[in-house]
Formats: structure tokens, C-alpha cells, sequence
């Protein structure tokens, strides 16, 4: 029982002197200080690795390129599980750490619960990809790089009734991802508008994703001309693979989450011949910009970027863009920089990955059109 | 008679150290936030080591003086902490004072989560060891999954529930969804406070250990250690099992209230098997049985992977190896030989440099 106290008390000691220690070591050289906030582990792992990878790549960069202002950039990404707890956690270690800005949260429910807590400390924030609309919502420091899912909910519905000519439109979604879901609601509402019909809508959640059979049965049965799919790319091959041998073949209609289906391992991409999406990043992209991060991507981290990893490239971009109009340097506290950049944010006008021209509005939203593409011949072409 | 009033007062001199240990913690840390030396990442785990404390003393409560296996028990953290904060966004305009909304907030999680655990504890605790641990497992996971599917709304005509999704619920355009199935509730106050937290777990540790200390906490205890002697002496099993069962299941919603009132987010996926393991796990390496050590198991088994951070990819399965490490030195029979052996020689070796 001593032994047991000793080690608890031990233990504690040590986790104090290691608080302790992150206070001490300030005030070598002075550096911006930006945090990333995604899930870097756990089931969202994908998304949250690519988009700090991403943020990783432009931080790199800008120093290569002589840093912001003249000052080296830092990055740190701490990883939140896609737990809104552990995003608190994470969050509160990279204030700690003396973060000045935040590219995070990669993930719509933990950046639910970080948001309020960053509009108390007025910390600048900017999210590559949470979608949903209350999360940058909680004030003006909070601003995002992705669409939202009612701007592409109802893109992709006035898309659909403006270009094409289906009248029955099914929709496949993921109730339990507040993306997809989200997507849903808005393209429903718009659809109403539009001279197509909601014949079928049937629901999957994260934990029945590895069979569709029924939901397309149901899409079968109720005749529907085009499926939206407004998720990510790793279930719809699942749904491709199976359409296919049911020998179903609708016109298929996805959002940007779909991007990256081209590059799924042991998936026979011309099941997803004429898919169309609307997507603001394409890693075929011709321009420089992309095929450059495309190709050091693909050095540094052996994958194919995808759109979150996009988002924080852009991200990154951002804040430095929006920086080196301020005469600010690193010695300012949080707070200062946060009131600086959110006043240059809405002046910016910036060309990223994920488009061109983009700048942002008082509420923190990002103002930029999504580009409907169509799968030919394994290729993404614009339409 | 004698023997027994010198238990009495080893139980009381006990407790009270158990009381005074978390009075001093939580002075030790107030000082240390007042001075704003605290480091923001202690700070914000504050009400989450609250939170899983107070959830370790409740399993620690079926599963130590009742003896029952559950895995089920973040299933009844999961109801209190949905009934709460559905209560707490409900009433936001009709009880403005948030003391006291939150007061009554976590009554009715406690209340809440004491319910299913009485319904659920009613057929499941007939079955015993390895069948009541996957049964419990079971019904964790319907809790789960239940409140999944609900989608309610309140507009001006009241109440709209609906099972499939949000436009089924045909509200008017003042209408706000309160529970989005999946999605949860979202938009919380942050009513929730060390303080409160403290309180809490005080309660909880008075609740516990005065029905250990009480004539129903020995039938309890007696059922473990012996059931069919507890039987043939006329102790009504079901009652005391069920008893044990319902209040650890409020206590559990009482730290789901805490952990649902300090977020502004709340999903039900978060309750999942992992989280009922954890709680597990507090208990297991702080004793089973052992409400101090529940205490101090929760406390550094949740800092712990949070002071881990700064190994990145490799936090977890240090923090794995931790774990293993921990149990190996607290429990193994060799282990706590040896470290007899270690105290003893240190011990004697001090004794004799002070002659």
C-alpha cells in the first residue's frame, strides 16, 4: 500500500514538473506559433492526418520561403480522437504550448465543442473541413475553409434540377455523420424547389457501413434516376461495388467528400465511370499549385492528397496571407493577433488549392464555387 | 462488543482520510488556479477527472461491494447525461437562474439513469458472473443505440418526436431540434465547475461509503462473499443486489450530468464499450472494492494520456504499456512480494542507521 502511494505520488510530481517545464522554455528565437487540432488516431484518422499534413506541407514552405513577416513558422498538430473531451484536452495543451492561431477542428463535433472555448479566449481560428454551420458560429475569430453543407446541399440540388434531366432522385446518406446528414437537410429543402422528386432517402450510420444492399434495393424499387451520395469516397465504392452487382446503374451524384474515390486500393475504378461530383480540389488538377503539393505529398506521406489535406494547406495559407498584411510580429499576444487577422481576413483575397479568388465574409464563411466534375476514363474532367 | 467499536472507529478514521484526500486535492489545485500557475490543459481536466471519479465510484459500487461484473456502465452515464442536458436545453428560458437549473439538471440525470438501471437490473440481475457482465454489455449498447434514432424537437405546439429524421418532425419554423438523433444535442451551457465537481464526488463518496458502513451494505457484501449462506439466513437477494445495482447506475448519471453540462456537444457514440471498459479499468487498478484507490486510478488514468501528448503517434501504446505496467506492480502476486521485500529491507536498514 506505501509503495502504491509513493509511486501515485511520484507520478504526480512528475506530471507537474512537465506541465512546469512547457512555461519555462519561452524566448529563444521568436516564431509564430500555429496548432492544429484533428483526429490523427481513431476511426476519423484519415481526414485528420491529411489535413495536418497538409498544414505541415504550407508551413514548410513559408519557411523555406522566409517565414511570415520575416519570422519562422511552428506547427503542431495534436490529434482529438474526433472525441469533442479530447479535442477540449487538445486544444487547452496547444494554448500551453503558446499556440497564436488554430487551424482545427478538422471534425465537425469536437469543433463544436473547441469553438465556444476559443471565442472566450479570442484565439483566431480557422477550420480546414468541419462543415456544419454552428461551428464557426460562436464568434467573430472563427472562420472557415470549406463549403458549408447548406452551400453544397443546395449546389448540388439547383446543379441537378438547372443541368440535368432526371425527375426522380434517390439519396443515400450517413445519419450519424453530421456532414452527410447535414448535406441532406439542405439538399432536401432545395429540391423542393427544383422540378425533381425525393422518391427514396434511405439512412446508413458509421456503424452498418460495410453493407448497402438494402438501401439500394429501396432505390431500385422506388426508380430512381440519379442517387446523391453526400459522403465520403470509402463508402461509396462500397455502394459502386455493390450497385454493380446488382446491376444498377443510375446516374450517380456526390459532394466534395467523394474526391478520392479514384485512389481507393482494390476498388475497379470503372465502376465509378460517369460519377459526378462537386468538388473544390482535384488532385488531377493541371495547375502548378496543385500538381506541385500533389507531388510532394505524394514524397513526403506515399498517398494521393485528398480535399481535407487541401483544406489545410489552404488553411495555413490563410493565416499568412492574412499576417502579412498586419505589421504584426510574433511578440504579440493571441488575443492582438486574433483582433489583427480577423480585420484582414475579410480585405484577403487568396488563391489556394481549393480555389481561387476566395475571400471570406463577416461571418467567417469562405465565398468560393464549388466545380462540378464528371469521372471519364478514370479521369476527373470538368463539366 | 469492544472488537466491534474498534472496527467502527477504523472504518470512521478511514473514510475520514478518504474525505479529507479529496478536500485537500481540490484546495491544493484552487490555490494553484487562483495563482494562475495552472497549466490551461490541467485546468480544462479539472471537471473530467471530476467526472470519471465520480463514475469509478459508482462502478466500483456493483462491481467491489456487490461483487456483479458490469460492463454496461456507460449506458447509465449516457442516460444521465442525455436526460440532463435535454432538461438543462428545454428549460433554458423558463428557469433562468443556471445554478439552479443545473441543480435540478442533475437530479433528473441521476433519477433517470436510477430508473433504467432499476429496469434493467430487474431481469438481468437473476443471471450471475459471466452472463450478467455480457447481459449488461448488451444493454449499454441498446442505451447506445436508442438514443441513436430519437430525433425530438419543441416548437410552440409542444413536443415532436420522430424515429426517422429531422423533417419528419414537421415542426413550425420557430420549432428547435433538441435531441438530433445521431448528432445528439449540441449548443450546451457550460454550467459545470471543479467545484461542483468536488461537491459531487463527496456526495458520491458519502452515498457509498455509509451504505458500505450500513446494515444494507453488509447484507450487500454478505450476498458476495457468500449467496446461498445470505440466502439461508433470510437476506433477500434481489432487493440488496438491485438496491446496489439502481444506485450505482444514479451515481453514474450523476457523473454523465457533470461530463454532459461541461461541453457544449454531446453524442451518444461517445458511450460506447471503450468507456464502460475504462471505467472498469479505474476500478480494477485502483481495488476492487477500494474507493481511494478508485480515486486516485480515475485521477491519473485520466491525466495520464493527456501528459502523454508530447510522444505524438506513440502516446497510446506507451499509455498501453503504462497500464500494463501499473496493474503488474499494484496486483501481481510477485510484484507485491517484492516490493514487501524492498520496503522491509529499506525499513530495517533506516531502523538500524537510527540506533
Amino acid at each position: 500500500m506505501k509503495l502504491k502511494k509513493v509511486m501515485s505520488v511520484a507520478l504526480c510530481a512528475a506530471m507537474v514538473a512537465g506541465c512546469m517545464t512547457t512555461v519555462a522554455s519561452a524566448d529563444e528565437e521568436l516564431t509564430w506559433k500555429i496548432g492544429g487540432i484533428g483526429p490523427i488516431t481513431g476511426a476519423a484518422s484519415a481526414y485528420g492526418s491529411a489535413a495536418m499534413n497538409g498544414a505541415q506541407i504550407a508551413v514548410d514552405e513559408i519557411n523555406a520561403a522566409g517565414g511570415i513577416n520575416g519570422y519562422q513558422v511552428e506547427f503542431q498538430a495534436e490529434d482529438d480522437e474526433h472525441d469533442a473531451e479530447k479535442s477540449v484536452n487538445a486544444y487547452n495543451t496547444l494554448k500551453d504550448w503558446g499556440m497564436q492561431a488554430l487551424v482545427g477542428t478538422v471534425t465537425t463535433a469536437p469543433c463544436l465543442a473547441v469553438a465556444p472555448l476559443a471565442a472566450d479566449d479570442n484565439m483566431f481560428m480557422i477550420t480546414p473541413s468541419a462543415s456544419a454551420e454552428e461551428c464557426i458560429s460562436y464568434g467573430t475569430n472563427e472562420f472557415r475553409m470549406c463549403f458549408t453543407d447548406p452551400a453544397q446541399g443546395t449546389a448540388s440540388a439547383q446543379y441537378i434540377g438547372e443541368n440535368l434531366d432526371v425527375t426522380k432522385v434517390g439519396v443515400i446518406y450517413d445519419s450519424s455523420d453530421v456532414y452527410s446528414s447535414g448535406i441532406y437537410a439542405t439538399f432536401r429543402t432545395e429540391a423542393e424547389n427544383q422540378d425533381f422528386e425525393i422518391v427514396a432517402a434511405e439512412a446508413f450510420t458509421s456503424d452498418s457501413k460495410t453493407d448497402f444492399s438494402a438501401q439500394l434495393q429501396a432505390m431500385v424499387d422506388a426508380g430512381a434516376e440519379l442517387v446523391f451520395l453526400p459522403f465520403y469516397y470509402n463508402e461509396a465504392s462500397i455502394v459502386f461495388t455493390q450497385a454493380a452487382s446488382i446491376e444498377y446503374s443510375p446516374l450517380w451524384f456526390g459532394v466534395d467528400g467523394m474526391d478520392g474515390i479514384l485512389s481507393v486500393e482494390g476498388f475497379d475504378t470503372s465502376l465509378a465511370e460517369g460519377v459526378m461530383l462537386l468538388t473544390p480540389f482535384s488532385a488531377d488538377a493541371e495547375d502548378e499549385l496543385t500538381q506541385n503539393f500533389v507531388a510532394t505529398y505524394q514524397d513526403l506521406y506515399g498517398e494521393l492528397p485528398n480535399q481535407f489535406a487541401a483544406d489545410g494547406y489552404d488553411c495555413v495559407y490563410a493565416i499568412a496571407t492574412a499576417l502579412e498584411t498586419t505589421e504584426l510580429d510574433p511578440s504579440a499576444d493571441a488575443s492582438a493577433i486574433s483582433d489583427a487577422l480577423q480585420a484582414a481576413m475579410l480585405e484577403i483575397s487568396m488563391d489556394g488549392l481549393t480555389g481561387s479568388g476566395m475571400t471570406w465574409s463577416e461571418d467567417g464563411e469562405v465565398s468560393k464555387s464549388p466545380k462540378a466534375v464528371v469521372i471519364e476514363d478514370g479521369v476527373y474532367v470538368g463539366l | 462488543m469492544e472488537k466491534i467499536e474498534k472496527m467502527k472507529q477504523k472504518n470512521l478514521k478511514s473514510n475520514l482520510i478518504t474525505y479529507a484526500i479529496v478536500i485537500i486535492a481540490f484546495a491544493i489545485m484552487q490555490v494553484w488556479q487562483i495563482s494562475g500557475n495552472l497549466s490551461s490543459l490541467l485546468s480544462g481536466l479539472l471537471v473530467p477527472i471530476c467526472v470519471y471519479v465520480i463514475l469509478a465510484l459508482s462502478l466500483n459500487l456493483v462491481v467491489g461491494i456487490s461483487g456483479e461484473l458490469s460492463l454496461g456502465h456507460a449506458g447509465f452515464m449516457c442516460v444521465g447525461a442525455f436526460a440532463s442536458a435535454f432538461f438543462s436545453k428545454c428549460t433554458a428560458g423558463i428557469i433562468t437562474w443556471m445554478p439552479l437549473r443545473f441543480f435540478l439538471a442533475i437530479l433528473i440525470g441521476a433519477a433517470a439513469a436510477g430508473v433504467f438501471g432499476l429496469l434493467i437490473g430487474i431481469p438481468v440481475l437473476r443471471l450471475r458472473g459471466d452472463y450478467l457482465a455480457i447481459v449488461t454489455l448488451a444493454f449499454g449498447e441498446i442505451i447506445k443505440n436508442v438514443i441513436n434514432v430519437f430525433y425530438i424537437g419543441l416548437d410552440s405546439n409542444g413536443f415532436h418526436v420522430s424515429m426517422k429524421d429531422q423533417f419528419s418532425l414537421n415542426m413550425e419554423a420557430d420549432g428547435q431540434i433538441i435531441l438530433g438523433g445521431p448528432q445528439g444535442i449540441t449548443g450546451n451551457e457550460k454550467c459545470s465547475t471543479f467545484l461542483v465537481g468536488v461537491i459531487l464526488i463527496l456526495i458520491t463518496l458519502f452515498i457509498v461509503l455509509n451504505l458500505i458502513n450500513s446494515r444494507d451494505g453488509r447484507a450487500i457484501m454478505a450476498i458476495r462473499d457468500n449467496r446461498i449462506a445470505a440466502e439461508s439466513i433470510g437476506i433477500n437477494i434481489t432487493k440488496y443486489k438491485l438496491m446496489a445495482f439502481t444506485i450505482s447506475a444514479a451515481l453514474a448519471g450523476v457523473a454523465g450530468a457533470l461530463y454532459s453540462h461541461n461541453l457544449s456537444t454531446l453524442q451518444a457514440s461517445k458511450f460506447n464499450f471503450n468507456t464502460s471498459i475504462l471505467a472498469l479499468v479505474f476500478v480494477v487498478l485502483g481495488g476492487i472494492g477500494n474507493m481511494r484507490g478508485s480515486i486516485i486510478a480515475a485521477v491519473i488514468l485520466t491525466v495520464l494520456p493527456e501528459m502523454l501528448r508530447f510522444l505524438s503517434d506513440y502516446r497510446m501504446l506507451i499509455y498501453a504499456i503504462v497500464l500494463i505496467a501499473m496493474m503488474l506492480i499494484n496486483w501481481s502476486p510477485k510484484a507485491l512480494e517484492w516490493r514487501e521485500r524492498l520496503l522491509d529491507r529499506f525499513f530495517h536498514k533506516s531502523a538500524k542507521e537510527g540506533e
